[in-house]
């Protein structure tokens, strides 16, 4: 009984491979990462191929280490797309050891350890991007103001490489604050929110993008277009976008609605820091999250909730990416916990009984 | 008429103009046929003709065993080669017993079969044994015994006969062009077995994929108000039957239950042609209409072959492969069985044969499962198939039987989606067949150990008697020493 | 100083104390583990293990004298379910399982000379003394103590076939 070339059916397959399904995502990305790259430069340009070469090569090297065939697994587009996401929360004038350290965590600890594709417990990219908070808070808080391809105060192609390679990033002369992290330490002098918010909000930039922040943290408009598009061609479900968008906007409309001065509104949240992003691709990502409907209700709901708690009340400004990891752990619960009912049957297993239904002579 | 929506569910490329226009021909006579004493559901029938016997057309060959079973008649007139083992219609590659026979060319049909007075005037128990004797099984490819099937009158309150002409499956359009064709004859045909069931509604489900097929039985059915046409959403598997009455009814028919718990028997529309031939014409099941169909196929075609012919003579009428196949297919591209060579005979429920390219059967080596989900939203009966293909890589099966596995109904949809091309009811066949394979083999264990206690109880009582006559005679010696000592 | 290393002293004897009294309250008396791996045994008591019947088997398993891979009919399955019971490692290199089969007399060379019907374990062979034996196919094991003892040797062990209604799928290979 162990004919290998004896194929069950089905005999006929969707047009879906998990190369598409990597590719489409990377190109539902491209457009916030193009803006970005325009807005930060050849830093930001450096700083991304940097990070994802390091993880494709961090890939190799693990499927190597383990015996696996290499080509097939690194041609399926996983370790580029996560090296893309974890690019996209690094500050993008960080230095290129900041990306090679992040790749080789996401890689090697987020993923590889746990037996490789399919098989981890937390989001690679957003490991990497804590362990990188964690351990470099300098490097990892410090953001730049735009500025945009051949503009003024752009640096040229030589001067991205030093800034990226040769540590020539000086630090009080040209980081920003993101808007984040400036309402947060203004309110914590009791500054009433309005004053807080005026010098860094402004609706309109932030829905272009020319703030300060992260490659994925800046075109609002971008990344949701990005998520509409996966959204279109099926490999997102709405259940966890809509779930975690709407748990932090409520919370926020909630709170800001009872003190006005202390809390920023539900607008603030949705278009500062990675909310779009964290809610597109990085909360929907497909291992790390539940599998069915009510599950990823759930799950995306307990992120929105944990993101506007950990933004307001811990001492992060930014709370997605610890959100994100929490909910990871508490995934494979959801999983075992919220399952779906089965046909002909009810919520607890049991066949169903319809009125009438008359009894068998057996 | 209202329809309900039916979880989840695929919607593959349909495939259908292939053949969707090509009017149902004849396969000329075959210059042998094989036909399999076991083409159904439940025991095998039993043969009653030997080698070298002359047999008409519809003669009786083998008789039905038991409850569940169905006889099979001989398709043409000829003569009786061999009872042996002959490749089976099977994906195994095993053989089974089949009857040999050798047309003579003659078509003579058995004498006496006059047909019946109006089926109308019978009882409904005599229409179902009239379905038995004329070894109707289902034709959509489940060939569970029609008559059983009829005669569930007796047990359940039935509201509804369903038609099911739905043929969801891609490339597959004989009940298209059947129901095209024959119309009248099919309504015919369901309105007898409405009769025997004792139903007053009868609704025919067709989807909304074949609209000839839809008016030529509106036209049909239009003197007989309590039949009905639903048009269905073209959708995978709405042809399968508890999916199909849901949509109808919007009632799921429970766990391990049949649809007449819920008052619904489903029949496919080519049994409710036999039922017709049989029950008009005295003509036993002796032919069905098959689809030759497939990138591979050179003139794909809808043909009706006599049951027994070998697959090879079909392949040869729409002229041979363009290319080696990559998989040659009995059925539907979705449920289908892969054949094992071009030998095996034709059977009463093949209703597809597909010569399948690379390009069509997609799907390169498996990857790991990424838990994306695609195969829980695919799902139409709301299980979790990555968890069960889990739980059965690793070689735990209750587990799997714990998320559903039983109440799977091995439709593909899962597979069908999944982007990293993992096997998924290839899993779910082996962990049932291994599940049913270990009761089986804890079945022998309980009976081999009963049956050495019996050994052992049998050895006891032996040795227990051969005490108690040793002690007997001693105990009979002693006494006669005691009187007189004249025994030794 | 001296109350860190008192309460700790506290905190052993306490916790101590209670394992000694859940030692004796909970105590499990009998063995039946040994039931529990006797029941994963076949139940022929056909002795190819060198054991006089299954029970004996399961013992010699439990207290090592007798590796996992002992019995010849359990094969491949039984070995893995006694290791995983046991919490051993077993190399199942060496075993080749053994495919089902049954036993067949060829009665054209039986002599009737009833030995092998008196070893069958499952008195699956009929057939009396001078008369031709035949196996009950339903109830042979395929243990071959019949096949060891015949005299003639006109027992062959025929290896079960499987049917339509028996053959299924097999278990999909992986990619990596």
């Amino acid at each position: 009984m162990t004919e290998a070339t004896l194929f069950s059916g089905p005999h006929a397959h969707d047009a879906i491979s998990l190369r598409r399904t990597m590719l489409l995502v990377i190109l539902a990305l491209l457009p916030a990462t193009l803006f970005g790259v325009y807005i930060y430069g050849w830093p930001a340009l450096n700083l991304l191929l940097v990070t994802v070469i390091a993880c494709v090569v961090a890939e190799a090297a693990c499927l190597r280490l383990a015996g696996k065939p290499v080509a097939i697994f690194l041609l399926d587009g996983s370790a580029a797309l996560t090296g893309l996401l974890l690019a996209m929360t690094l500050p993008p004038w960080a230095p290129w050891w900041i990306g090679v350290t992040g790749a080789l965590i996401a890689i090697v600890l987020g993923k590889q350890v746990f037996g490789g594709i399919g098989q981890n417990l937390f989001n690679p990219a957003m490991v990497a991007r804590v362990a990188l908070l964690v351990a470099f808070p300098l490097q990892m808080t410090t953001f730049v103001a735009p500025r945009p391809l051949s503009s003024a105060g752009a640096p040229d192609f030589l001067q991205g490489l030093t800034i990226t390679f040769g540590g020539g990033f000086q630090v009080d002369a040209m980081s920003s604050a993101t808007t984040l992290s400036y309402v947060k330490t203004e309110l914590g002098r009791h500054t009433p929110l309005d004053a807080a918010l005026a010098p860094v909000f402004n609706l309109m930039q932030h829905l272009a993008g020319f703030i300060p922040g992260s490659l994925g943290e800046t075109s609002a408009v971008f990344v949701l277009l990005g998520g509409l598009f996966l959204l279109a061609r099926r490999i997102i479900t709405w259940h966890i976008p809509v779930a975690m968008l709407a748990s932090l906007l409520l919370l926020a409309t909630l709170l800001h609605g009872l003190h006005p001065d202390t809390f920023p509104g539900p607008l603030v949240h949705l278009v500062s820091g990675a909310t779009l992003l964290g809610a597109f691709f990085i909360a929907t990502d497909l291992v790390t999250s539940p599998v069915t409907a009510r599950g990823q209700l759930l799950f995306g709901a307990g992120c929105g909730a944990l993101v506007y708690i950990i933004r307001t009340w811990a001492s992060y400004p930014e709370g997605v990416a610890f959100a994100i990891l929490l909910m990871n752990a508490l995934t494979p619960l959801i999983d075992h916990y919220l399952r779906p009912r089965v046909y002909g049957r009810d919520r607890k297993g049991e066949p169903l009984v319809y009125d009438g239904q008359r009894e068998q002579a057996e | 008429m209202k329809l309900f929506r039916i979880k989840g569910g695929i919607h593959p490329q349909d495939r259908k103009q292939l053949t969707a226009g090509k009017a149902i021909e004849d396969l000329p006579l075959p210059a042998l046929l094989h036909i399999p004493l076991q083409q159904h559901i439940g025991s095998p029938a039993a043969p009653v003709v030997h080698r070298g016997e002359l047999v008409r057309k519809g003669q009786l060959l083998a008789h039905s065993q038991g409850a569940i079973s169905a006889p099979v008649h001989a398709p043409t007139s000829g003569r009786v080669m061999g009872v042996g083992n002959y490749p089976a219609h099977h994906a195994s590659g095993l053989s089974v017993p089949t009857i040999t026979l050798k047309p003579d060319g003659a078509e003579r049909w058995v004498p006496g079969a006059s047909p019946p007075a109006d089926p109308f005037r019978l009882e409904p128990a005599e229409i179902a044994t009239r379905v038995a004797a004329a070894g109707i099984v289902g034709m959509g490819g489940a060939t569970f015994p029609s008559a059983v099937k009829l005669n569930l009158r007796t047990r359940y309150t039935l509201q509804t006969l369903v038609v099911n002409g739905a043929e969801c499956e891609p490339y597959l359009t004989c009940d298209d062009r059947l129901m095209q064709e024959q119309a009248a004859e099919i309504i015919d045909g369901i309105r007898i077995m409405a009769y025997a069931l004792g139903v007053e509604n009868v609704v025919i489900g067709i989807e909304n994929n074949k609209p000839a097929a839809q008016s030529a039985m509106q036209a049909a059915a239009q003197a007989y108000p309590e039949i009905r046409i639903a048009r269905l959403p073209a959708r995978y598997p709405m042809g399968s039957e508890k999916h199909l009455v849901q949509t109808l009814t919007g009632r799921e028919t429970p766990a391990r239950g049949l649809t007449a718990d819920i008052g619904v028997v489903v029949h496919n529309v080519a049994t409710a042609f036999a039922v017709h031939d049989a029950l008009r014409h005295g003509r036993p099941l002796l032919s069905r209409v098959v689809t030759v169909s497939g990138g591979a196929i050179r003139t794909p075609n809808n043909l009706r072959v006599l049951i027994g012919t070998p697959v090879s003579d079909l392949l040869e009428y729409c002229g041979g492969y363009t290319s080696t196949p990559a998989r040659l297919i009995s059925g539907g591209p979705m449920m289908g069985q892969p054949l094992p060579g071009t030998r095996v005979p034709m059977v009463k429920g093949s209703n597809g044969i597909l010569a399948l390219t690379c390009k069509e059967t997609g799907g390169d080596t498996a990857m790991p499962c990424i838990r994306c989900g695609s195969c829980v939203n695919a799902c139409p009966c709301g299980l979790v198939p990555l968890e069960m293909a889990s739980f059965i890589r690793s070689g735990n099966l209750e587990g799997a039987v714990g998320f559903g596995l039983l109440d799977c109904i091995a439709c593909g949809s899962c597979a069908y989606v999944c982007p990293s091309n993992i096997r998924l009811v290839q899993y779910f066949n082996y962990a049932r067949g291994e599940l049913t394979a270990r009761q089986r083999a804890e079945h022998r264990q309980t009976e081999t150990r009963r049956l050495a206690e019996k050994r052992s109880l049998r050895i006891e009582k032996q040795k227990q008697a051969r005490r108690e006559a040793l002690a007997r005679r001693k105990s009979a010696a002693n006494n006669r020493r005691a009187p007189a000592g004249v025994e030794s | 100083m001296f109350a860190p290393l008192l309460s700790l002293m506290l905190l052993g004897l306490v916790l101590g104390g209670l394992l000694g009294v859940a030692a004796r309250l909970f105590r499990v008396e009998g063995n039946p583990f040994q039931t529990e791996v006797e029941a994963l045994f076949p139940g022929s008591q056909c002795g190819q293990c060198g054991f006089p019947g299954c029970a004996p088997a399961a013992e010699a398993v439990i207290t090592g004298k007798a590796p996992v891979t002992l019995c010849p009919p359990g094969g491949r399955t039984l070995a893995q379910a006694l290791a995983s019971k046991l919490g051993v490692t077993v190399d199942l290199s060496g075993i080749q399982d053994k495919a089902p089969g049954y036993a067949y007399v060829r009665e054209n060379l039986c002599i009737g000379c009833t030995r092998c019907f008196k070893r069958c374990p499952t008195d699956a062979i009929m057939g009396g003394p001078q008369q031709i034996h035949a196996v009950f196919r339903d109830a042979c094991t395929g243990c071959e103590l019949c096949y060891e003892v015949c005299p003639t040797e006109c027992i062959e062990m025929r290896p079960v076939e499987p049917t339509t209604l028996t053959w299924y799928w097999p278990k999909p290979l992986e990619a990596a």
